[in-house]
Formats: structure tokens, C-alpha cells, sequence
């Protein structure tokens, strides 16, 4: 079923990384994925990998679940590896058969990129499965406050994002739950050719549809039954304040990128 | 002919932080013709186990027969299954797709490979059946209240000709009025094709006046499965898992208390003035009986 989706969903636990300041993490992410594509050499790929792991035990989600999300990307991956392997072109060619060719180069490359894909996948799920998602949007809204003086609407955008991310998991059930009423009616969503199965959407999406604007209306209407009217003068229940560990956090960071940095000079 | 549960049970999100039990070992045989309530609070499961009925969900361990076939065998017929076992869901809102109320109804009879005449003639028998106005027929289902979008969910699925008809509370934001007509035209529906109905609800009261049997169910698990007077007996076990009997019931029982001897097993209202006057009748001395009751009213 569609609920089986685990990419970027929250899971509940109590680690540290859990109760860390959402700042942390987006910034925490941003430096890992940086580090991710700028490494070179396996000293490099090894404490990018040692603090990976570090930060998996850390937060206290199964691993198992973590690999669940990977699933969804292994085809994107195979395709990655198909196109570095065959198309890279050296002279160090060690297998051939008519035009195609695969070189030293092109292992390495695909494998690198192979590492690369999954790394960057872990470590953005390891923000999403320990941060709610509101948590999120405070961090982000307040990350980006300076550009309120360029005229952004920073609050407008955190909000929607809010709303776009709490409508996803509503929106899944309620497709499941039209696709079985559909279903108990002797709909058939999965066999057919592919112009029969398009059509067979119909009754999936009309209701769908319906339901999300009549969400969308009811929720526009309650927002403004408690007088919302955009983020100008609006304070927080719960201000985000940076605490110990989040110094200590930004510390880790902080020595973790200058480390790949610094590993950059040994290319073996 | 019957359906068999053998050995139900289900999980929700296996393997994860959220997974929950949503039936426990269940263990159902309904009969043909039978008329059956199945009650429970908010997330019992009641929903999930209707769905187990005509396969929409798949048990994680136990069996489901249909009239000795296991539905669960590579080759058996899945969608046959979901038109002789009818399911309509509680919300109207998640099948109304089409134009028109009409066309809206043909959608189960057509997917069953029947012609669209054919079809026609189905949805026109169920439209008048659950008692829709003739005039409403070729108008867009989204435009119609609450209560006629219920009936044409049910009429969408009545249109199959199942031999067993599930009703996910049918009642549920409908005032009295539309209650009571519903609850009628699923009587008289009954009467007239011998389906077995099976109602889901979460209000005793409603269902107890119509149903023979009444299934409670309670975190998954039956507690109950008898015919509703016998299971309000129990309305103390009851109020407990968060159900309440009917009025009649408390009153029955407290006058019961208080030194009356009535019988407490009526299920409605017109039952428990039965019992109550027979009662009073019955012992002359009623002027005194009379003093009494005010003290408990």
C-alpha cells in the first residue's frame, strides 16, 4: 500500500538528536551533503562514513527503516551507475565487446557516485525522521528571517510549506481510502493496458480532488475564524533558543567538515 | 452458504514504531439472512474487519471462506467476491464521481461486465428503492445533502445485486428523520431481496430496535456476540469499553433495583412501555408503585 512510504517521514523517538534545535539539522544537513560531493579519497569517504553511522546510532531510528527508504531510489541508482560505468571515456579500458567499453575510471566513478546517492539520501532522512515537520518550517522560517529585508515573505512561505507537508500523510489516506470504495464497487486500478488504467483514475481523482479543495476551504476558514492574518507581529508559543547541546552540535559540524576538507590532500 | 472467519487477525505498519494490532484473533460465522449489528467505540476495528469481508484488506494470519471457498487462494475471483459481498463506506463523499446520480449508480453493474441497458435497469431499481426522488436522477451527485449523497452511495452499491450487504455507519451526520428513513429502507431492502445486512455503528441505540444479532467489539477483539438483549445485560462491561446501552435499559434495570419486578431485556422504547405497563397492570396496588417511580424518575 501506499502507506509504506517511509522516505522522509518522522518517526518518534527520544535521542538527542531528536530534541536538537531544527537550526542544527538543516545547517547539520547542508555541511553533510556539501561534504558528500566534495570529498576525495577513501581517508576522506571513511570519516564521512564513520560520522554517518555516529549520527544513525545517535538518533536512535532503526536502520532497518532508515534502508526501507532506499527502496523507493534503487532505480534511480541503477541508472546512475549504468550511465558512469559504460559512458566514461579513458584509455585504461578493461573490458570490451563491440562499442561498448567499460574503463577503470568508469568503476570508480560509478561506485563514487553509487556511495555518493545513498550518503545523500541517509543523511537528509536522518533530518527528516528526527524532526516533525513543523519543527522544520520553525527552524527554516527563522534561518531565514534576514531576508525579510529583501522583501521575502518568509513567514507566507513557512507557513504553506507547513501546510503542504501536514496535507501529504491526509491526502495518502484519503486516496487509500476512495481507491477501496472504488474497489468495493468493482473498479480495477491495476490491470488493463495503459490508456484503460488512465481511465480507470477517473474515479479516483474526481473525489480526490473534491476533497482536497473542500480541505482547502474549510481550513482557509478556520485560520481565519482565529483571526490569522500573515506573520507580522505574530510571536511563538515556543521560541526557538539555542541551548548546550546545540553549541556543541554546531562545534561537531563545524571540525567533521574541516576535517574533509583537510583529508582532501590525500587523493589515494 | 455463509461466510467464515477463521482465526482473523491484522497489523497495522508491521515492523515499525507504529505498528498496532487492529484485529486479534477473530473467529465469525454469519449466516445467510442474518441481520447483524456490529458495534464498537472509535477504533475498535470494526472498519477493518468489514473490509476483511469482501478481501479489500488482506488478513495477516487466519482464514476467510465464502461459502466454502477460501478467499484467499491464488485463483479465486476477488471482484465476483466484492459484488455478492456489497460494502458501502461510511462517507458518500469517497465514491460520487460521476455527472450525474444516474451514471454515478451504473459504475458498480457496468464493472461487473454487464450492458449499459442492463445497468440502467439496475441503477433505476436501486435508485427507487432507497427511495430517491425520480426527478433528481440525471442531476450531479455533489449538489445533493448529506443524507441523499448516503443514499446513493448505497444505491451505487445495492445496483450490484450482493447477497450480503455491509453498511459502514449509514447513519452517521444524519438527523433523526434521515436516520429513521435510512434504517427503513434497509429493513424493507432486506425483506424484499433476502440479503443478510450487516450494520456498523457505534450507537447501540440505533441499530438495537433492527438487528438479531449484535457483535461488540472492543481493541480489536469480540467481547460480545449474541442478540441484543442478552448483550445489553451487560451494559455495566459495556459502559466500561466506552458504549452505552440504551435508556430503556438503565431504566429497566434501576426500576429493576428499586423493587419492581420488570423484565429488564427490552431493547426499544415501545418494548420497555410494553413491559412497564404490563407491569403496573399486573400488580393493583398501583398507587403506591406510583410514589416509588417518582423517586427514580
Amino acid at each position: 500500500m501506499i502507506r509504506d512510504i517511509t522516505l522522509g517521514q518522522y518517526y518518534p523517538a527520544d535521542s538527542l538528536l531528536h530534541r536538537m534545535d531544527p537550526r542544527v539539522k538543516l545547517f547539520g544537513t547542508m555541511l553533510f551533503l556539501i561534504a558528500v560531493f566534495s570529498f576525495r579519497g577513501i581517508a576522506g569517504l571513511l570519516l564521512i562514513t564513520v560520522f554517518l553511522a555516529g549520527v544513525i546510532r545517535l538518533s536512535k531510528v532503526p536502520f532497518r527503516y532508515m534502508v526501507k527508504g532506499l527502496k523507493a531510489i534503487w532505480v534511480l541508482m541503477v541508472i546512475t551507475a549504468f550511465f558512469n560505468l559504460f559512458l566514461t571515456s579513458s584509455p585504461n579500458i578493461i573490458w570490451e565487446w563491440k562499442w561498448i567499453h567499460i574503463t577503470e575510471e568508469g568503476v570508480a566513478t560509478a561506485i563514487k557516485m553509487m556511495i555518493r546517492l545513498v550518503y545523500l539520501i541517509l543523511g537528509t532522512s536522518i533530518m527528516t525522521l528526527t524532526t516533525t515537520p513543523n519543527e522544520l518550517t520553525d527552524g527554516l522560517e527563522k534561518s531565514l528571517k534576514p531576508l525579510q529585508a529583501l522583501h521575502v515573505p518568509v513567514h507566507e512561505i513557512a507557513m504553506m510549506m507547513a501546510i503542504a507537508l501536514r496535507f501529504i500523510p491526509i491526502l495518502i489516506e484519503e486516496t487509500d481510502k476512495i481507491m477501496r470504495a472504488q474497489q468495493a464497487r468493482g473498479a480495477d486500478f491495476e490491470s488493463g493496458s495503459l490508456l484503460r488504467r488512465a481511465k480507470a483514475m477517473i474515479p479516483l481523482l474526481v473525489p480526490l480532488f473534491i476533497s482536497a479543495f473542500r480541505r482547502a476551504n474549510d481550513l482557509a476558514m478556520a485560520m481565519e475564524a482565529r483571526c490569522y492574518r500573515g506573520g507580522a507581529g505574530r510571536t511563538k508559543m515556543k521560541p526557538l533558543q539555542y541551548k548546550k547541546k546545540d553549541y556543541a552540535g554546531y562545534a561537531v559540524l563545524f571540525a567533521f567538515f574541516a576535517g574533509v576538507i583537510a583529508l582532501r590532500r590525500f587523493t589515494i | 452458504m455463509s461466510l467464515i472467519l477463521d482465526k482473523v487477525s491484522y497489523v497495522y505498519g508491521a515492523g515499525t514504531a507504529y505498528e498496532t494490532w487492529a484485529l486479534k484473533n477473530i473467529n465469525l460465522k454469519i449466516d445467510d439472512g442474518e441481520f447483524i449489528g456490529i458495534i464498537g467505540h472509535t477504533g475498535s476495528g470494526k472498519s477493518t474487519l468489514i473490509q476483511h469481508f469482501n478481501g479489500l484488506i488482506k488478513a495477516t494470519s487466519g482464514g476467510i471462506y465464502y461459502n466454502g471457498e477460501d478467499i484467499y487462494d491464488a485463483d479465486y475471483d476477488l471482484k465476483a467476491l466484492r459484488s455478492k459481498v456489497g460494502l458501502v463506506f461510511q462517507y458518500p463523499e469517497h465514491q460520487l464521481f460521476e455527472t450525474t446520480i444516474f451514471d454515478d449508480v451504473c459504475f458498480g453493474p457496468m464493472n461487473q461486465g454487464l450492458s449499459k441497458n442492463e445497468a440502467g435497469l439496475r441503477a433505476f431499481e436501486a435508485l427507487k428503492k432507497v427511495g430517491m426522488p425520480e426527478e433528481l436522477y440525471y442531476q450531479s451527485p455533489f449538489d445533493l445533502s448529506g443524507g441523499q449523497k448516503r443514499r446513493v452511495a448505497i444505491a451505487g452499491v445495492l445496483a450490484m445485486k450482493p447477497e450480503v450487504l455491509v453498511l459502514d455507519e449509514p447513519t452517521a451526520g444524519l438527523d433523526p428523520k434521515g436516520r429513521d428513513e435510512i434504517f427503513a429502507q434497509i429493513c424493507e431492502m432486506k425483506e424484499e431481496n433476502n440479503m443478510t445486512v450487516i450494520l456498523v455503528s457505534h450507537s447501540m441505540e440505533d441499530v438495537a430496535q433492527y438487528v438479531s444479532r449484535m457483535i461488540v467489539m472492543n481493541q480489536g477483539q469480540i467481547v460480545y456476540d449474541d442478540a441484543p438483549v442478552r448483550v445489553f445485560g451487560h451494559y455495566k462491561e459495556l459502559e466500561a469499553i466506552g458504549l452505552a446501552a440504551p435508556q430503556v435499559t438503565y431504566l429497566l434495570h434501576e426500576m429493576r433495583e428499586a423493587g419492581f419486578a420488570v423484565d429488564t431485556g427490552a431493547a426499544t422504547v415501545a418494548d420497555a412501555k410494553r413491559e412497564i405497563l404490563k407491569y403496573f397492570n399486573r400488580s393493583a396496588a398501583g398507587n403506591i408503585s406510583c410514589k416509588r417511580m417518582d423517586g427514580i424518575l
